[in-house]
């Protein structure tokens, strides 16, 4: 079909006066969109090439790039909009499902900005974060109904497995496949240092990462690539994959370009093939299933590592959440639908799901009702942008949060999302060995220990504000939120009062 | 002597070590003026190797037994004995390139513009880091003493 009904999406506009033709964008595109045109002697760009990664832009040493959406425009119209129009275009053209990458990006409501976080004044005075010690740590586990002691004051009661975090953020899963090793390194190492978690997704997990295996989640996904006991033993935790938060309902598709001999060990799948993740797992397929999946893996961990369990969050998740404590889980991790991924159906990630903010308040209030919220922690994923969404989260109600757009922003992702053709000019979602060079894990690892430490210092300074020392007292410590703008079912679902309230 | 050192595992061969290293060795210290506008064109004394696989960028070695200061016919190019840096002293270079064929490296650079010279890297004495080093976006060109 020559015939194109459609347009570039973005300029790329370059100022003459301040371009050197020193051609460090050309080398860098690997979109293939600047060249040297040696006739002219002047830089050139294919527009229709650019995915707007900024990676030119990023190392142009003379800022003589800028990449603007481009402003041709179809005859105003609320309905038809520009992006309806040309999303028609490009199915008409390719007869394929459209894909993205990373996170929803539609204008719901984000509910983290409709929430206002409290502070002392005069009675229960604020705290010093720099003067005075401030608990930032957080176990996830089963917590136990009671404590018993022995006349000597020693612990009677066998604690069920737990995982300290030292602040109460880990980093969720992304596969070694769907990101790159030196990602997939810098993660690890950051998250040893930090004394947090990191997950494999369900990629599996190569021999040379076990060496970081207390800081690390396990993942077994509907597609058990790489799953084998030395696998589960590998981590400090298991992850049961069954939903992810931009694509609920979705398998997962890694395509065989990406199985290169290292993914194609660590998935423990023929180079070149396809790793198909299917939507359900094929054993799954009701809550007592479920359960006999976890007490399997509890059996081959010797009961000495806690069971997650990941959903999406759907519209009924506070049920579901119910069924999965019961099941025997120690962890319910829920994923909202502004999480991100490598690929997903775009009509999937931006219609299907429900904000995190609301799935955490419903699902913390029915595991109360029930009496099962001590059986479990929460973890909540799903676009955690800052350290104030991680207060707020822990306030609803979580025991920690789970980020990925947030630490590969850190390391220089630029949110193009175009994550699933495999050339990530910032060497993030790629494996192709050029790309891949880009990302320096010493690099990396240093951006994600800045973000952490960052964070860890902002949310002390939000909990001193509140007059409170310790991250475990404002779990579920709803009277700390105030609403914004919201009306009075979002209010109640939440369990916050209104500003001024 | 802490030298120039490049770790090809990261070396993205972007050649920005390139578009510094012309600008530090310029009159007017400004990119744009020394790449678009300043005559003599100031000269990169730096080659980035770019290939499949590998790419790597190269400056002088400074060596310990220096072929070229051997080779110069005037004296012009120099070991200082103190800070081992090796120098090529432009007003005394007749540009016989002798210099430039004996470097093993290749790391001499004829100066055609500025008056038949030899250029090389000269560790940017005058701005304390090597420009290279300090602007390399990977990490891919370390300044140490590995002796």
């Amino acid at each position: 079909m020559s015939l194109q009904l459609g347009w570039p999406d973005y300029m790329v506009i370059r100022d003459e006066n301040r371009c050197i033709k020193c051609e460090v964008c050309a080398k860098q595109c690997a979109n293939e969109v600047h060249k040297l045109d040696s006739d002219y002697d002047k830089m050139m760009a294919d527009e229709s090439k650019c995915v707007n990664c900024h990676r030119c832009v990023a190392l142009c040493p003379t800022r003589a790039l800028k990449i603007k959406v481009n402003d041709l425009e179809f005859k105003p119209n609320a309905n038809w909009t520009g992006s309806a129009i040309k999303e028609i275009y490009k199915q008409a053209s390719s007869g394929g499902v459209l894909l993205s990458g990373m996170g929803n990006t539609k204008p719901y409501p984000v509910y983290w900005d409709k929430m206002l976080i409290n502070a002392s004044q005069v009675t229960n005075p604020s705290i010093d974060p720099l003067r005075e010690p401030m608990e930032t740590s957080v176990l996830l586990g089963r917590k136990p109904e009671k404590l018993e002691f022995d006349k000597d004051g020693k612990l009677k009661t066998k604690m069920p497995p737990q995982v300290k975090l030292d602040v109460p953020v880990m980093f969720s899963a992304m596969s070694f496949g769907s990101i790159s090793k030196n990602a997939h390194e810098a993660l690890a190492r950051a998250a040893t240092d930090l004394n947090i978690m990191y997950n494999t997704g369900e990629g599996g997990l190569a021999k040379e990462f076990y060496q970081y295996g207390p800081n690390t989640i396990v993942q077994i996904a509907s597609g058990r690539f790489g799953v084998h006991p030395e696998y589960l033993n590998a981590g400090a935790m298991l992850e049961i994959k069954i939903g992810q938060g931009a694509k609920p309902g979705i398998g997962g598709h890694l395509p065989g370009e990406k199985v290169g001999e290292a993914v194609s060990k660590a998935r423990m799948i023929p180079r070149g093939s396809d790793a198909i993740s299917p939507a359900p797992h094929h054993d799954i397929y009701s809550i007592e299933d479920l359960r006999q999946l976890i007490y399997s893996l509890k059996e081959a961990t010797n009961y000495t590592k806690p069971v997650s369990v990941k959903i999406a969050a759907v519209h009924n998740s506070p049920a579901i959440a119910s069924g999965i404590a019961r099941a025997g889980a120690d962890i319910i991790a829920i994923d909202g639908f502004r999480g991100g991924t490598g690929a997903a159906p775009s009509r999937v990630r931006d219609n299907v799901g429900i904000p995190i903010e609301l799935a955490l308040a419903a699902v913390d209030q029915r595991l109360r009702e029930e009496s099962i919220r001590n059986d479990v922690s929460l973890v909540v994923g799903g676009s955690i942008r800052n350290s104030a969404d991680i207060v707020k989260a822990i306030a609803l109600g979580a025991d920690a949060c789970y980020i990925a757009s947030s630490a590969l922003i850190a390391v220089g992702c630029h949110m193009c999302q175009n994550c699933y053709t495999g050339k990530c000019n910032w060497g993030i979602a790629t494996q192709r060995d050029d790309l891949v060079k880009r990302l320096n894990p010493d690099i990396a690892y240093e951006r994600l220990m800045n973000l952490i430490t960052a964070w860890k210092h902002e949310i002390e300074e939000l909990l001193g504000g509140m007059g409170i020392n310790a991250i475990e007292s404002l779990r579920g410590n709803r009277l700390m939120l105030r609403g914004i703008g919201l009306n009075q079912k979002e209010l109640d679902i939440l369990g916050i009062q209104h500003a001024g309230e | 002597m802490k030298k120039v050192y490049a770790d090809e595992k990261w070396c993205l061969g972007c050649g920005l070590c390139n578009v510094y290293c012309r600008t530090c060795h310029s009159e007017t210290n400004d990119i744009v003026k020394a790449h678009n506008f300043e005559e003599p064109r100031p000269k990169s004394r730096l080659h980035v190797e770019t290939g499949e696989k590998v790419n790597f960028a190269l400056q002088c070695r400074h060596c310990d037994d220096p072929k070229c200061v051997t080779a110069c016919i005037t004296g012009a190019m120099q070991k200082d004995p103190d800070t081992g840096l090796v120098t090529n002293d432009t007003d005394r270079c007749v540009g016989c390139w002798t210099c430039v064929l004996a470097c093993p490296f290749g790391a001499i650079v004829r100066d055609e513009d500025a008056g038949k010279v030899a250029a090389k890297c000269d560790l940017c004495v005058k701005s304390g880091e090597p420009e290279c080093v300090k602007h390399c976006p990977n990490n891919a060109l370390k300044f140490e003493d590995r002796e």
